[in-house]
């Protein structure tokens, strides 16, 4: 967890529907924090009072990078969209729990937006000796993203699209339910999550609030669970499935 | 004198002292009631020690769960929150939180309590004292639960009456925490007085609400909530300025500030010390940032210690 300027080094659309991928590097006197699948960054944007929490999809500790993926959803990640290489950002990273690294066959199944930060994890799980499978979720053929990226590490994507333009048609659960997984771990919306979470296996499940400081102190991005309103920030953004209310 | 960094060994402490009556600050900014959680967090960034003092989140007699979600929604230049008041409750707060507060940091600890009836805030006050807190910030002013918090904060009298009962069962020192949503802060203000409150802290955030044109519905869970940040700091100041006219005890100010240029103009309305509420919720370093470029400040605009500016307007 620290705060410090970056630098961005690249930021390119990578989908029609806009979806866009930014590298960024610390400027010189920022410490590379230390960061876990499924934390997020709090980004300050000129002309928003709050940051904008985007989850990490990526990162690279000898060549000091990380690669958000996100979508350009409202006027902070439009103008987020718009930064040019070698724009400053003040950024809070390394917040959030993030998913823990369990599970011999793990299952990682991102819907839409929600597969950005199952890269780091699948690599995460890579280096401790585990392939997983992972099952990317999307509204249509042009809405997949980072399909590449997994496979540069050697893992095949499987793909479900709702109007079934690529892969199988449906949901996830297409995929979903004919893996012999031990543990789920999932990002995506909230339909998607809450099936997930009524299948046999543990599932880890990474949850989306507006957020007001990120970092635990405001009560702003709570959430129900079986032990009341939790901080999606703080507590999360990862909860185990048992724990979530619906 | 020239101006020198935080945490240097010549830090030019006595400039940016304060003091609230017989309580001396280090420096004048306060971490705002919500903004702050109970120091844990703050500590965690290294951030908690620039504040001369914590008002902690809002506490009430019974643990309470706060509002549905979404509670946030962001404006130009503020948010709007409502949070509802989420806390685990007075006993564990006096268990936990604060002795863990008072282990952990060294500045001026505030207990901001909150309530449903008269009995219920001086069953809370009654669970503190010096050894926890150093004063009882009462928030008669929430905008975010129902039929409680505001509905104090909104008549003179209801406010004397809760002030009173704080102030039977503790000898702590008791600053009242005003809200702006009323026709007369003024008023409001001067019967706290009246009632023996030892200070007021002004404003609370201000109503507000925010619709969701695609959806066709209000953006936060609780359908309104409470303004705050740089688009709140004018209201506040000229409530300030109004009421340090009115009374002789002092006044936290709070309400949008974010920058050295905020604290010394809040001051001179009539705040003797400045919460930092919102702009630590946009940065945790926030109030150290403020207080690095205080002194400098100060040397700019012929100041020599802050207590020579306060209410001067």
């Amino acid at each position: 967890m620290n705060k410090g300027r970056y630098i961005v080094s690249s930021n390119q659309r990578i989908s029609s529907t806009g979806v866009w991928k930014m590298i960024l590097h610390p400027a010189e006197r920022c410490v590379f924090p230390e960061l876990r699948p499924g934390q997020f960054v709090n980004i300050a944007l000129k002309g928003h009072y709050l940051r904008r929490p985007i989850s990490v999809c990526d990162w690279d500790s000898e060549n000091r990078s990380i690669t958000l993926v996100y979508k350009t959803v409202g006027a902070g990640t439009r103008d987020m969209s718009t930064c040019l290489t070698g724009t400053e950002l003040d950024l809070l990273a390394g917040l959030g729990n993030g998913f823990p690294i369990e599970g011999k066959r793990p299952l990682l199944v991102g819907g839409g937006v929600g597969m950005p930060p199952m890269l780091a994890l699948a690599r995460a799980f890579l280096k401790s000796g585990i392939a997983p499978v992972v099952v990317g979720g999307f509204a249509s053929a042009a809405d997949v993203i980072l399909e590449d990226d997994f496979s540069a590490l050697g893992i095949e994507m499987l793909i479900a699209t709702m109007d079934g333009s690529r892969g199988v048609a449906g949901t996830v659960l297409e995929h979903v339910r004919k893996i012999d997984a031990d543990c789920i771990y999932a990002c995506g919306p909230k339909p998607m999550l809450k099936a997930l979470s009524k299948l046999p296996q543990p599932a880890y499940l990474s949850v989306e609030e507006r957020m007001g400081c990120g970092y635990g102190v405001c009560m702003g991005c709570n959430c129900p669970t079986v032990d009341g309103y939790k901080r999606v920030c703080k507590d999360g953004p990862v909860f185990r499935k048992e724990d979530l209310v619906w | 004198m020239v101006a020198t960094k935080l945490g240097s060994p010549s830090l030019p402490t006595c400039m940016v002292a304060t003091k609230l009556g017989n309580l001396s600050l280090a420096n004048p900014l306060i971490g705002a009631s919500g903004t702050a959680g109970f120091g844990r967090e703050l500590k965690e960034w290294g951030a908690l020690d620039a504040f001369g003092g914590i008002s902690v989140k809002g506490t009430t007699l019974n643990p309470r769960q706060g509002n549905p979600p979404p509670r946030i929604a962001e404006c130009k230049s503020s948010l709007i929150n409502a949070v509802g008041l989420q806390n685990p409750g007075i006993e564990k707060v006096a268990g936990e939180e604060l002795p863990w507060l008072r282990k952990n940091y060294s500045g001026l600890v505030l207990a901001n309590i909150s309530g449903f009836s008269v009995e219920e805030y001086a069953a809370c006050a009654s669970k503190l004292d010096s050894s926890l807190a150093d004063i009882i910030e009462l928030n008669i002013s929430c905008p975010n639960v129902h039929g409680g918090g505001m509905a104090f904060g909104t008549d003179p009298e209801a406010a004397a009456r809760v002030t009173r009962a704080v102030k039977e069962v503790s000898a702590l020192p008791v600053f009242v925490k005003l809200s702006p949503n009323v026709t007369d802060i003024t008023a409001i203000a001067s019967a706290c007085q009246d009632a023996g409150a030892d200070g007021v802290c002004m404003i609370n955030t201000v109503g507000a609400m925010r619709i969701d044109i695609r959806r066709r519905r209000p953006v936060l869970g609780n359908v309104c909530g409470g303004l705050s940040g740089p688009a709140v700091f004018p209201i506040a100041v000229k409530m300030i300025w109004q009421c340090s006219h009115k009374l002789s005890i002092p006044i936290i100010g709070c309400g949008g500030v974010s920058s050295a240029e905020d604290v010394v103009e809040m001051m001179m309305a009539g705040a003797s010390a400045v919460e930092i509420g919102s702009a630590t919720l946009t940065d945790p370093f926030a109030a150290r940032d403020i207080l690095e470029r205080l002194p400098a400040l100060m040397d700019e605009l012929g100041i020599k210690e802050l207590k020579e500016i306060i209410g001067i307007c």
